[in-house]
């Protein structure tokens, strides 16, 4: 019983929302600019998709190549390389602690600064490229899932380290076959918490990556938004649309979490 | 400073005319076709290129905006084949938009062309060092003096006009106005009447739509024409410092106390806090609303709308209280630009780029994507032989010299905050007194963020 | 059982293992691992942000500087909006945190139990972190839309009050907190969930044979083992509340007026204006007070944690 109301609520919570969207993405332009939660009279869904297919020379198939090339390879490296910084970080304690705490925490609170970076970018010659682009998400990545492994490398137990290291393992061996499987939950939630937060990031691909043919998704939105009301169908179909990646990953990663919690996490 | 994208931060980006929307419908300029303009001495007057060349253009992210440039980039490339115009439009609205610009300029980056506002935001760009002068150009003569001083600095001349002027003052239902016997006011006093006579009727008296929070700046921007006519050097006094032209003291506080008159009488549209701009347009041209104070430029956003109705809508100057001083304000359009990023090929491409758009064939695309408010900047461009009636009130108010400019064209300063000052002015959150001296310290910040001399 | 953690050893001997194992546990954890964090960090963070704090002493506007030492932070601190923008701040980060943790912490506790159509829910609740801000800015403000919206176009069927979610100027800062809440919810349950199946079951068989309620168990237990997660979700969420500022942006834009403004939206309304120095100035200041609530938090969650 008390699952079923669980149900409910979450449906009416969660889910309108996202009906809302599909119902105005299939509407009449003038329909859909009455904003009543309705069922389209006349249902436009494929001739508004096609439309948004194809606005602008076709500027959201090119977005959505960026978007999946910048997040697939950015999440990587981030989660790479955060894992290690939490894990060193967790495991040796010492003096500088502290001090690499305090920039983790400036690194989460500092808003990056434009121009400097572009500086930057162009003093080393990857401004306005891809690799520059997913060394800056990466960068910008980095404090929060540092912080996120390192909380849950304490649950690990340590004896398990020591038992690799007599077995003559070596610190790179010990990390990747010991450690990061164990890390498993974790690092599921890093990569889907990180890969939602660079596919939707607006503001840093619009400075840093700059160009058309550099489009990434968030962007697209604004194709279909200006004063102008006889897109709004057109910009709920955008919004169901750049939301699809999102989800499909999660649905794929959701059973690789859920694998993850229910095995224990840790066995010893 | 700031008029423009402050005062159309969604969509109206350059200069507010160029960017609007690209009514195909009722288009009244036909273009003629493929129509080469070879023959056309800006066109043919630059040394020649060698090579196919590619430039790209900046335009707004909106698809008016990327609709407009695109017309451009094909146009010009009938008339010029070997010039490639690709559209980068990726310029957010507003002071992102304004902030975008100038990041891609210090940074050598910007576009090869790019649309921008005349006036204060463009002095804002440091023209003398990003921008390549264009004072040389052979159309330069044909550009209309006054538009001149605002894409101009002391060293040079920069911009070539893109788009028409247009007014802000107050849209109106001329057929509510003629069925409920009503005459234009042009005193403050009489505005109420007619407004009371409305609400009488049962039709909205006045419209206000913060849910796009840059139309509730029209009462105090769309009203400068008035300040100037009562005392000439209010801009320049306001500009210097001086402690008697203060929005807090009065020509200029009248703007804020009709933002606030119009709430507490009870004459606003009961939605006022959410309505947006084209939905308020929509009730203004069927009707169920009979006075908007608003831009000219928005009228196109009706001929999309409402395309039946598009000339049951006049425009009147804001009323001042002393009817004497009663005009109409007039923005000068934006302006097309070439960074000094741009060299060789490219520029000489860009320069004939920017020539071609004041050409006839330019101008006849013009025309037919901008929907014309107001008259060209440019001799060379000619409105249609039928406008709207939008641009007809404009033109005879221009006419008959009852228009003054608006204040960005004649002083750096505007305060960043003023919308949000005015949606607490019109939503009886603060009063008028209150209002307007917040902004006269907003705008005391921005003068000390410009350096401006006088302000420390 | 062979599971144990560390946190379960007494302290003395965990201390004897760490000696015992020292030589060996150096070369196990090197330093290098830490290099391309670093590096990165250094070369695209650290670098330009420290170039920027040079820059909050100047006027700038990005073609020129001006050296005028302290005038942007005079200028920051006296800006009418500021005291009105930091009790906000301090309102919207503290609620919307309170409530992630708490609501995740239950959320977490419910879906890790044994419920119908958990994969289900677990999937649902974690669905709003999936939309871009931007998009839910769009969506929620035609949802909430006063006088069009879905919302209180039922709110009216039933004969409720109608009340203008992101346009009353009392209701507007905690609609858009509701709203951050519903789409950040589904991280902080995620976080609780992973640090609650974490702890051994061992722990709850054990005090199950002490004949422990279920509500003991969850105190007793489920609570302060699960602690490395709180902290987590506790500093993110409120660095995230502290600093709130796109959901704010794309629903109402601090207004209406000013009356949903936070620190960071005045700062970023002045980086909008073109005051580039003055802004950066404001975000020195936002930095030290966010560092000034978040150390003592830090340290009090981590130091709580070694009491285990």
């Amino acid at each position: 019983m008390f699952g079923l109301i669980a149900i409910a609520a979450s449906a009416v919570i969660f889910l309108v929302p996202f009906l809302f969207v599909v119902l105005q993405a299939a509407k009449t332009p003038g329909e859909a600019s009455s904003l009543a939660f309705s069922w389209p009279t006349e249902w436009r869904f494929l001739p508004n998709l096609v439309d948004v297919l194809q606005a602008n020379d076709g500027i959201i198939l090119r977005a959505f190549l960026n978007s999946s090339v910048l997040t697939v390879v950015s999440v990587v490296l981030t989660t790479l390389l955060a894992a290690m910084a939490g894990y060193v970080l967790e495991r040796r304690p010492s003096r500088w602690g502290t001090v690499i705490n305090f920039f983790v925490l400036a690194g989460l609170i500092v808003p990056p600064a434009v121009v400097p970076t572009i500086w930057v970018l162009q003093g080393v010659g990857l401004f306005k490229t891809m690799l520059g682009m997913i060394l800056i998400e990466t960068t910008f990545g980095l404090s929060f899932n540092i912080l996120l492994f390192r909380a849950f490398m304490r649950t690990i137990p340590r004896e398990l380290d020591e038992a690799a290291l007599i077995d003559g393992a070596g610190p790179i061996r010990l990390f990747l076959r010991v450690v990061l499987p164990l890390l498993r939950p974790v690092v599921v939630t890093v990569v889907v918490v990180q890969a939602v937060a660079v596919f939707n990031d607006f503001a840093n691909p619009l400075y840093f990556f700059p160009g058309d043919e550099n489009a990434t998704v968030q962007l697209t939105l604004y194709q279909f938004q200006g004063q102008n009301l006889s897109y709004y169908n057109l910009l709920f179909m955008d919004i169901l649309l750049i939301t699809i990646p999102p989800l499909v990953m999660y649905v794929f990663f959701n059973r690789q979490i859920v694998a993850g919690l229910t095995s224990g996490a840790v066995k010893g | 400073m700031k008029l423009a994208p402050r005062i159309t931060r969604s969509a109206l980006a350059v200069g507010g005319v160029a960017v609007l929307i690209a009514s195909l419908t009722g288009c009244s300029g036909g273009l003629g076709g493929g129509s080469a303009s070879t023959g056309d001495k800006s066109v043919t007057s630059n040394s020649d290129l060698q090579h196919d060349t590619t430039i790209t253009l900046l335009t707004g992210n909106d698809p008016a905006s990327i609709a407009q440039g695109k017309a451009y980039a094909d146009g010009f490339h009938k008339a010029e084949p070997k010039v490639t115009v690709k559209i980068d439009g990726s310029k957010p609205a507003g002071g992102d938009g304004d902030n975008y610009v100038k990041t891609k300029l210090s940074t050598g980056d910007m576009d090869d062309v790019f649309l921008y506002n005349s006036g204060s935001l463009f002095q804002a760009l440091d023209p003398d060092k990003t921008l390549q002068p264009l004072g040389n150009e052979p159309w330069v003569e044909d550009v209309d003096a006054n538009f001149k001083t605002t894409v101009s600095t002391s060293k040079g001349f920069y911009g070539a006009p893109v788009g028409t002027s247009f007014a802000g003052g107050v849209l109106y239902n001329k057929k509510v106005y003629a069925k409920l016997g009503l005459s234009v006011p042009t005193t403050w006093a009489q505005f109420l009447a007619n407004s009371k006579k409305i609400k009488a009727a049962g039709i909205t008296p006045v419209l206000q739509t913060y849910g796009d929070t840059w139309t509730a700046q029209l009462f105090v921007l769309g009203s400068f024409a008035n300040i100037s006519a009562a005392d000439s050097s209010w801009a320049k006094q306001y500009t210097a410092n001086d402690a008697s032209a203060k929005y807090a003291k009065q020509p200029a506080l009248e703007g804020f106390q009709h933002t606030q008159q119009v709430h507490d009488l009870g004459l606003l549209n009961k939605d006022y806090a959410a309505l947006t701009n084209v939905n308020g347009l929509k009730e203004l041209a069927e009707g169920k609303a009979a006075q908007y104070p608003m831009l000219g430029v928005v009228i196109s956003n009706v001929q999309q709308s409402n395309p039946d109705q598009v000339n049951d809508i006049g425009i009147f100057p804001l009323p001042a209280d002393n009817g004497a001083d009663t005009r109409l304000t007039v923005w000068e359009p934006g302006a097309a630009y070439i960074p000094t990023s741009t060299t060789g090929d490219k520029l000489i491409a860009a320069k004939k780029f920017v020539a071609w758009m004041n050409s006839s064939a330019g101008c006849a695309v013009q025309n037919k994507v901008v929907a014309p408010s107001g008259p060209y900047s440019i001799s060379t461009c000619k409105l249609p032989s039928t406008v709207n009636t939008v641009v007809s009130d404009t033109q005879q108010y221009v006419q008959q010299g009852k228009a003054g400019v608006a204040l960005e064209f004649l002083s750096a300063i505007k305060g960043p905050n003023l919308e949000k000052i005015l949606i607490q002015v019109g939503s009886g959150i603060s009063t008028a007194a209150q209002g307007a001296a917040l902004y006269d310290e907003d705008v005391k910040k921005q003068a000390q963020q410009l350096g401006l001399s006088g302000w420390n | 059982m062979t599971t144990t953690t560390t946190q379960a050893l007494p302290p003395a001997s965990a201390g004897l293992l760490r000696q015992r194992y020292r030589p060996r546990t150096r070369s196990a954890y090197p330093m290098w691992f830490f290099l391309p964090a670093v590096a990165l960090y250094v070369v695209f963070f650290a670098i330009p942000t420290f170039a920027s704090f040079y820059f909050s002493l100047t006027r700038w506007t990005l073609f020129d500087t001006t050296f005028i030492g302290f005038g942007n932070f005079v200028a920051f601190l006296q800006d009418p909006q500021l005291i009105n923008g930091f009790v906000h701040t301090f309102e919207y980060g503290f609620v919307t945190s309170a409530a992630k943790v708490v609501l995740g912490f239950l959320l977490a506790l419910f879906l890790t139990g044994p419920v119908i159509a958990r994969g289900y829910l677990r999937a649902v609740i974690f669905f709003p972190v999936l939309v871009s801000t931007i998009g839910v800015g769009i969506v929620f403000k035609n949802l909430l839309d006063p006088f069009h919206g879905m919302v209180n176009a039922l709110l009216g069927a039933v004969g409720l009050p109608q009340p203008g979610w992101f346009t009353d100027p009392n209701m507007a800062l905690w609609t858009i907190a509701g709203v951050d809440v519903w789409k950040g919810i589904g991280i902080a349950t995620l976080i609780f969930m992973a640090g609650i199946v974490a702890i051994p079951q061992e722990y709850y068989e054990a005090a199950r044979m002490d004949g422990a309620s279920s509500w003991r168990l969850v105190r007793t237990i489920t609570i302060p083992l699960s602690r490395p997660a709180m902290a987590t979700v506790v500093i993110l969420s409120l660095i995230g509340g502290l600093r709130s500022f796109d959901i704010i942006w794309a629903t109402t834009g601090g207004g209406p007026g000013f009356t949903s403004d936070v620190i960071a939206s005045v700062i970023y309304k002045e980086y909008q204006a073109g005051f580039f120095g003055l802004s950066t100035a404001g975000n020195v200041v936002l930095f030290i007070v966010v560092t000034a609530v978040m150390v003592p938090v830090s340290w009090l969650l981590n130091r709580k944690q070694v009491d285990l």
